[in-house]
């Protein structure tokens, strides 16, 4: 199974920090793992997307052109990158940030309004891992038990507040 | 009984110069005071690209040559590896005023703990006398067939004082070679130059001036002559900048 | 097995060259190489190492010089802009036969160009790195874990040899993260004392580190020495990596991140019943000649992936003699091949006639 997942948004939303949690947690279970980021003048303040490959055999290129998994957190992510995706592909659209629908017909969308979860709940600045998680919740790009391991590893202890609620924006993406 | 040798740091083959050329009374000085220092054996020194291109086989202590202009990024990269050596470099004016501009300002800018011997001739001699950035407002070259136009090319520069407003350098000195009296004082300038560096004091530079008497078309003697009633009035010898003294004075 | 991280290229490399014993490192800051710098500058101090941001590449390269010739594991990195003005210290390391690493995170150019992944720097790299004759061994990783080990190998290489070597990665290898291991065995050192500029003690005869050579024959007899040492190197030192090739008809050569979307194309044509595999260098210099120059005895066509307009393609055709022909798949300016390009070019491959 090889989930070729692109993230993408603004610059700030955290794209490239959820990126890694899903890198990180491929790593945990001893997968085949690359992470790329774009990079350049258009990571300050433009936008701002990440390619993810979680595979158990080996990875060709690391450059996620077609994803199956789709996360577009703002309108020109969804416009750039939506006919991109694979047919069969899951696209996760951050409902609150992006009003209009998907329009391909042969692929399954999930609308889940994480910004607005995320000031709803005081998790400022988490919609990112909230789209996370809905995305383990519906895609099965890891084990939700493995959460709290793979945060521990990536966020330093010294942190311990963060990490707390970074899982809290975790679980309520997986569970909305 | 010996009264007159060469000094051990000085090794004994011919020197390339021409007649009459000063190279050689500022190579000795150097190894006099590599000498009653009794650091030969740690000392690196770093030649340029230019008339003392061949320093390399003149000192006895190890030595590198460098690409012109560079022999203070040189210097630094040997003075980071080897901090308990001393390292000196020793540059003419086109390589260390011209093409090597950026590394001698931020050489000093840095205060790396380096000891420079600049000899300043108001020419390019090694590629047979060409306008240095040295060159006096009219003085004649093969570059400069009608003399020196400042309207053209602007004025000289001028080393030490260029470098007394860089706050990272410590002691700036100029010296001349023209008479047994500047010979002694531009050894006690380099002693210092070379002390400042065993004591962990920073940048050191000396700047001597010296005579180009194939170039200049001169006579030896003439080309001392010339060195005293041109060059120094140009270039006023002296302290620049001496921040050792400025500490004693505390 | 040891235990792996996920780290950045950029950041995996600088440590591997901590690992290797370097603690001198000089550079000047450019896109898209900026992480090593700031990488060096927050792990050199702790070790007692030295990072230092020079005044320009130029500088940069030249405080290389002189920490290599004070006989100490030097490097410095930079991008494609900056390395054509190291291009002159480059030369004067391979001219005083000292040992360095010098890493090149390819940009688009010519010119500024911009900041994205490329090789444009293919012949810079294995055939001009600066002015008079001289080589530079040439690494091209495809992964972050041979960012690693072909740092590791590459100060190893270059004291071996006594020469400057380069590693010639881009941007998306740079950027990216993979798991990597970060064990990579002992360091050999090797006895610099013949000619290393450290001080005589007054115990031996001076040291003089200098590719200034005045009469001709002397010039000419070093030149001539050198070679004799790069033919060594053409000998001993090919790297090289082989993948479907056993059955293949047809051959793609590829290096770096193009190797990595070639696979996918492969996989992709093999899934069609194209017998195709690919040939990926590892050295770029010495470029792996025998092996391909075996391989156009039995393929019918060759494939020459590059982020570059035809660089590579021209050693693929020395190699093999123009024996079969060779294709060109390229991206340039910072785009990279999708699969799909290198797919049709496959295809194309495959319709060359059945001459073989």
């Amino acid at each position: 199974m090889t989930h070729e997942i692109l993230l993408a948004g603004f610059g700030g939303q955290g794209i490239l920090f959820s990126g890694k949690f899903l890198a990180y947690d491929g790593l945990l279970e001893n997968r085949e793992v690359s992470w790329l980021p774009s990079y350049g003048p258009e990571m300050r303040g433009g936008t701002c997307n990440c390619s993810i490959i979680l595979s158990d055999t080996k990875i060709g290129s690391p450059i996620v052109s077609n994803p199956n998994v789709l996360v577009a957190m703002n309108l020109p992510s969804l416009d750039k990158f939506e006919n991109s995706a694979v047919p069969g592909a899951k696209i996760f659209v951050d409902s609150s940030l992006i009003d209009r629908k998907v329009e391909r017909d042969d692929v399954d969308v999930y609308y889940i309004p994480a910004t607005k979860l995320a000031s709803d709940h005081n998790l400022p600045g988490l919609a990112n891992m909230i789209m996370i998680g809905h995305v383990i919740a519906k895609a099965g790009v890891m084990p939700y038990e493995n959460v709290e391991t793979t945060m521990k590893k990536l966020v330093p202890a010294k942190k311990q507040n963060l990490i707390e609620l970074n899982i809290k924006a975790v679980e309520l993406g997986y569970n909305y | 009984m010996i009264v007159f040798e060469k000094p051990k740091a000085l090794a004994d083959v011919p020197l390339h110069y021409c007649p009459g050329c000063t190279h050689g009374i500022i190579h000795r000085l150097v190894a006099e005071v590599i000498d009653e220092l009794g650091i030969e054996g740690k000392t690196v020194g770093v030649a340029p690209v230019g008339c003392s291109v061949f320093a390399y086989n003149y000192f006895n202590c190890d030595m590198i040559e460098a690409a012109h202009g560079r022999a203070p990024a040189v210097a630094t990269g040997v003075k980071r590896s080897l901090p308990d050596n001393i390292v000196f470099t020793y540059q003419g004016d086109g390589d260390l005023a011209a093409i090597g501009t950026a590394e001698t300002v931020h050489s000093a800018a840095r205060g790396e703990n380096i000891t420079i011997i600049f000899v300043n001739n108001a020419i390019y001699g090694m590629t047979g006398g060409q306008m240095a950035p040295t060159t006096l407002p009219g003085q004649i070259t093969q570059t400069s067939p009608y003399g020196r136009n400042p309207e053209q090319v602007g004025l000289p520069v001028k080393v030490c004082e260029l470098l007394s407003n860089v706050d990272g350098a410590t002691y700036l000195e100029r010296v001349a070679v023209n008479n047994v009296k500047n010979v002694k004082n531009a050894k006690k300038a380099i002693k210092k130059a070379f002390q400042n560096q065993l004591e962990g004091k920073g940048f050191s530079l000396v700047e001597v001036l010296s005579t180009c008497p194939t170039n200049w078309g001169l006579k030896p003697d003439k080309a001392l002559e010339w060195l005293e009633e041109n060059m120094i009035p140009y270039y006023p010898l002296g302290v620049y900048k001496d921040k050792t003294a400025e500490k004693e004075a505390e | 097995m040891a235990d792996k991280v996920l780290m950045k290229g950029n950041e995996a490399l600088a440590e591997a060259a901590i690992m290797a014993g370097c603690r001198h490192y000089f550079g000047y800051p450019i896109t898209p190489q900026t992480e090593i710098a700031a990488y060096m500058a927050k792990r050199m101090p702790v070790i007692g190492g030295t990072f230092l941001q020079a005044e320009s590449e130029v500088a940069a390269i030249n405080m290389i010089y002189g920490a290599a010739a004070a006989g100490k594991r030097a490097m410095t990195s930079s991008s494609s802009p900056g390395i054509a003005l190291k291009s002159e210290g480059i030369s004067y390391l391979a001219g005083s036969d000292l040992p360095a690493l010098i890493i090149n995170v390819q940009r688009g150019g010519p010119g500024l160009g911009g900041i994205q992944p490329s090789q444009s720097d293919y012949f810079q790299a294995t055939k001009s790195a600066g002015h008079g004759d001289f080589k530079l061994i040439v690494l091209a990783p495809a992964s972050v874990q041979e960012m690693v080990d072909l740092t590791f190998k590459g100060f190893d290489l270059a004291d071996k040899y006594r020469m400057p070597a380069m590693l010639l990665s881009d941007g998306t290898m740079g950027q990216m993260m993979e798991p990597v291991s970060l064990e990579m065995g002992e360091v050999k050192e090797y006895d610099k004392s013949s000619w290393a500029a450290c001080g005589t003690k007054c115990e031996r005869e001076h040291n003089v580190v200098n590719s200034l050579f005045i009469q001709p024959e002397e010039l000419e007899k070093y030149n001539f020495e050198r070679y004799e040492r790069y033919a060594q190197i053409e000998a001993n030192e090919v790297m090289y990596d082989e993948y479907l090739m056993d059955d293949a008809e047809i051959c793609i050569v590829a290096y770096g991140v193009a190797a990595r979307v070639s696979q996918n194309a492969i996989d992709k044509a093999r899934a069609q019943g194209i017998k195709v595999g690919m040939i990926r260098p590892i050295t770029l210099w010495p470029f792996p000649k025998a092996v391909l120059n075996a391989a156009a005895d039995k393929v019918k066509a060759f494939i020459s992936v590059e982020l570059s307009m035809g660089q590579m393609i021209e050693d693929i055709e020395l190699a093999t003699r123009c024996k079969k022909p060779v294709l060109l798949c390229n991206r340039v300016g910072g785009m990279i091949p999708t699969t799909e390009d290198v797919l049709n070019s496959i295809n194309k491959a495959n319709s060359v006639g059945g001459d073989k």
